[in-house]
């Protein structure tokens, strides 16, 4: 039967039952990860949001959750913008350097 | 002057003979090395400037200014000059006068090649002294004073760097030490040996009232001997070691000019051209007090001249923690006299590591920018870092409309980075692919001049794009050439700035003129203490890939100081990435050039109503 509107798959995420693995990693090489606030500054001045919907702070979550941040992350240009904004001081650019680096999924 | 040893040897010379068979066999292997490890494109182009005379006026130059003199050297402290260059150049001397002494007097014993180094050992003067007997005795005494006084002043810079204009010099290791103790016995042994013997072989100024004095209480000549033995053993140890210790820079450096002036560029941090110019830096630790990380104690180690020991150490987690860490400045190569690329090595260095993740731009489509940006002879890219500041690119659209200047504002809705930060990251084939998009933007757009105002991008712009056809101006340039035009009318205000060179701008692309005009023209303007080539990093630089936040914040005070120092109203610069850290601590207000000469400028029409 069709309503006109379908439902959208269920973005329930089970906490338990996500590997953590490289999120831990992260954090060990780069502690600052667990600081980040979520606050947006860095997505809203990033260069490559236009293009491939990059953004660091969902990129941080995301791996909490062990989602897929490869295409967010094939963009991003190391320009700094996201450093510069930074309320709280991160060294986004390395972060996203370990990231590139450590990253095995 | 007559041959006093039939034989024309004695075994004292043997440990001199050993140390220097082997320091030449150790070098000369390392040069043959060094050749190999050369593209065979570079090795050509190397050999060939051997054989261009221009090319080998100025090697010899080169040699005797930097290796002889240490002109630059002299330019920074007039102390710190005279110690190397009393000792470089007067050992120098007396190797070639020695050598001018046997050719003179005993020509039959040139082929010996200790000879000239131990002359006064082996002959006695009979009969009357000659005129040219005399003066190169003179000459002689006269540069072993040189040499000697200048081990004094290494002795006392040992102690009080201070007096030499360096706060902080490098510490050296056990090996180092051991070479500089040799270094610095060698001479005061010569004096002995040859005050000793001044008797028998005749002597000048200094080593005829010194062996009159020692004859006074010692009264034989056991001593002799043994100071000749101690004087050899004292150079075979310095020449044993040289090879593993800063010395090495003495060969190092005499090989690197040539290869410098025949315009061989770094193509691997370990090989080649980098390993020679790792090999010359002689630990002069100049860099240190040059560097803004040395502002923070914890830093200090971070700077060139710790680079270049680790990688002869090969201690590959301190490497890379120095790679990472530097602002990329260009201070420390501009004060560095043998120019070491301290930047450029860490760059290379950056790009040897591995990642499991690249970045891929291929799902960028340029058409729409393309597009945005076609329709006028100028086009403006301000850079992505100016979105944050965005009064620059604000200004300097209101300045091209005062002018009257056809143009379009490439990336006004953003665009792509210019790749420079990429770059520097030692990523090169994704800042390639950036750059590439770039290039396709700017050529499909149709015009004839790309107007940048950010500098970082400008010496991207310059160096890495190929854009046949199309002017690269910098604003400063670009505006004045407005002004020199009439195109815009201007008042000058009474305030007053301090100019801070972006290092990109300045030691990265060699303006430092028009802007200081611009200001000057619109404004009063004064100048920091250290300004120009030996201006400070604002601490904000993206070069940097691992100083923290809190780091950064004391290097960017330390850079604020230096413009206080001008006791200027306002300061002004040139980047926006400098004007975007400054503002954070200034106790005054930063502006950019192009925000000073806006408010500053008219129409040249509104002035004529
Ligand atoms: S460095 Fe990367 S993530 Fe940060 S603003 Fe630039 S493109 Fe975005
Ligand atoms: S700006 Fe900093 S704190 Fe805010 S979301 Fe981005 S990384 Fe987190
Ligand atoms: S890198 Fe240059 S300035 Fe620094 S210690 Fe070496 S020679 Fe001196
Ligand atoms: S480039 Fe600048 S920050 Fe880096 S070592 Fe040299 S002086 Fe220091
Ligand atoms: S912000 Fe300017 S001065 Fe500072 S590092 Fe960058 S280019 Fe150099």
């Amino acid at each position: 039967m069709d309503f006109g509107f379908s439902l959208s798959k269920s973005s329930t995420i089970n906490l338990d039952t996500v590997d953590t693995t490289l999120f831990r990693k992260l954090c060990e090489m780069e502690p600052d990860a667990r600081i980040c606030m979520s606050c947006g500054s860095c997505s809203a001045s990033c260069t490559a949001a236009p293009f491939s919907g990059m953004s660091l702070r969902k990129v941080i979550l995301a791996i909490q959750r062990d989602q897929d941040v490869r295409p967010m992350l094939s963009n991003c240009m190391l320009c700094g913008k996201c450093t510069m904004v930074c309320p709280r001081g991160i060294n986004t650019r390395h972060l996203i350097l370990t990231l590139y680096r450590i990253y095995d999924r | 002057m007559i041959d006093r040893i039939p034989s024309g040897f004695h075994p004292f010379v043997l440990p001199f003979l050993f140390g220097m068979v082997f320091v030449l066999s150790y070098c000369l292997f390392g040069m043959v090395r060094i050749l190999w490890q050369l593209p065979k494109k570079d090795l050509r182009k190397f050999l060939l400037s051997l054989i261009n005379p221009k090319i080998i006026v100025k090697n010899c130059w080169d040699i005797l200014k930097d290796c002889l003199i240490h002109v630059k050297l002299w330019k920074r402290n007039k102390l710190l000059g005279y110690m190397h260059s009393s000792i470089a150049f007067g050992w120098f001397m007396l190797i070639v006068l020695g050598h001018l002494e046997v050719f003179l007097f005993v020509p039959e014993r040139i082929h010996m090649f200790y000879y000239p180094i131990f002359f006064n050992y082996f002959v006695a003067e009979v009969g009357d002294v000659t005129i040219q007997g005399a003066l190169l005795m003179f000459l002689m005494d006269f540069f072993l004073l040189v040499v000697l006084s200048g081990i004094v002043l290494a002795m006392i810079k040992r102690v009080h760097s201070r007096f030499f204009g360096m706060r902080r010099t490098a510490r050296p290791s056990l090996l180092n030490q051991i070479g500089l103790y040799a270094l610095w016995a060698i001479f005061p042994l010569r004096l002995l040996a040859e005050s000793f013997t001044a008797h028998i072989s005749g002597g000048s100024f200094l080593t005829i009232p010194a062996n009159w004095l020692f004859r006074q209480f010692l009264g034989n000549d056991l001593n002799m001997l043994p100071t000749w033995w101690a004087y050899s053993i004292a150079l075979c140890v310095f020449m044993c070691v040289l090879p593993f210790t800063r010395y090495m820079h003495i060969p190092a450096e005499m090989m690197l000019i040539p290869l410098r002036n025949a315009g061989i560029k770094i193509r691997d941090s370990r090989k080649g051209f980098a390993k020679l110019q790792v090999y010359s830096c002689p630990n002069c630790g100049v860099c240190i007090d040059a560097c803004p990380m040395s502002v923070n104690r914890g830093n200090l180690k971070d700077c060139t001249v710790y680079l270049t020991r680790q990688m002869r150490r090969g201690n590959e987690k301190r490497i890379e923690e120095i790679s990472d860490k530097c602002l990329l400045c260009g201070k420390c190569h501009t004060v560095c006299q043998v120019q070491v690329e301290g930047p450029q090595l860490r760059i290379i260095e950056r790009s040897r590591r591995h990642y499991n993740l690249s970045p891929d731009y291929s799902n960028i489509d340029v058409q729409p920018m393309v597009e945005a940006s076609s329709g006028a002879k100028v086009l403006y890219f301000s850079g992505c870092m100016s979105q944050l500041t965005p009064a620059i690119g604000q200004s300097v659209e209101s300045i091209l409309k005062k002018a009257d200047v056809d143009y379009v504002w490439m990336d006004r809705e953003g665009g792509l980075c210019c790749g420079r930060p990429m770059l520097t990251a030692g990523r090169f084939e994704a800042a390639k692919e950036i750059v590439h998009k770039n290039e396709e933007i700017i050529l499909g757009s149709g015009a004839d001049t790309l107007l940048v105002s950010c500098p970082i991008c400008y010496k991207m712009f310059k160096e890495e794009y190929q854009l046949k056809g199309i002017r690269v101006v910098h604003y400063s340039q670009y505006f004045n050439e407005l002004l020199q035009q009439e195109k815009l009318h201007l008042e000058k205000s009474d305030l007053c700035y301090v100019f801070h060179d972006p290092c990109e701008l300045g030691r990265g692309c060699g303006i430092y003129d028009e802007p200081r005009k611009l200001i000057g023209k619109s404004a009063g303007i004064a100048e920091a203490e250290k300004n120009r080539a030996e201006s400070i990093c604002c601490g904000g630089s993206l070069g940097s890939l691992t100083l923290s936040f809190a780091q950064r914040e004391e290097m960017t005070r330390a850079a604020l100081e230096n413009l206080y120092t001008s006791r200027a109203d306002a300061i002004a610069t040139a980047c926006p990435l400098c004007m975007a850290t400054f503002s954070r601590y200034a106790d005054r207000p930063v502006r950019d050039i192009a925000e000073i000469l806006d408010a500053q400028s008219s129409p040249v029409s509104e002035k004529n109503q």
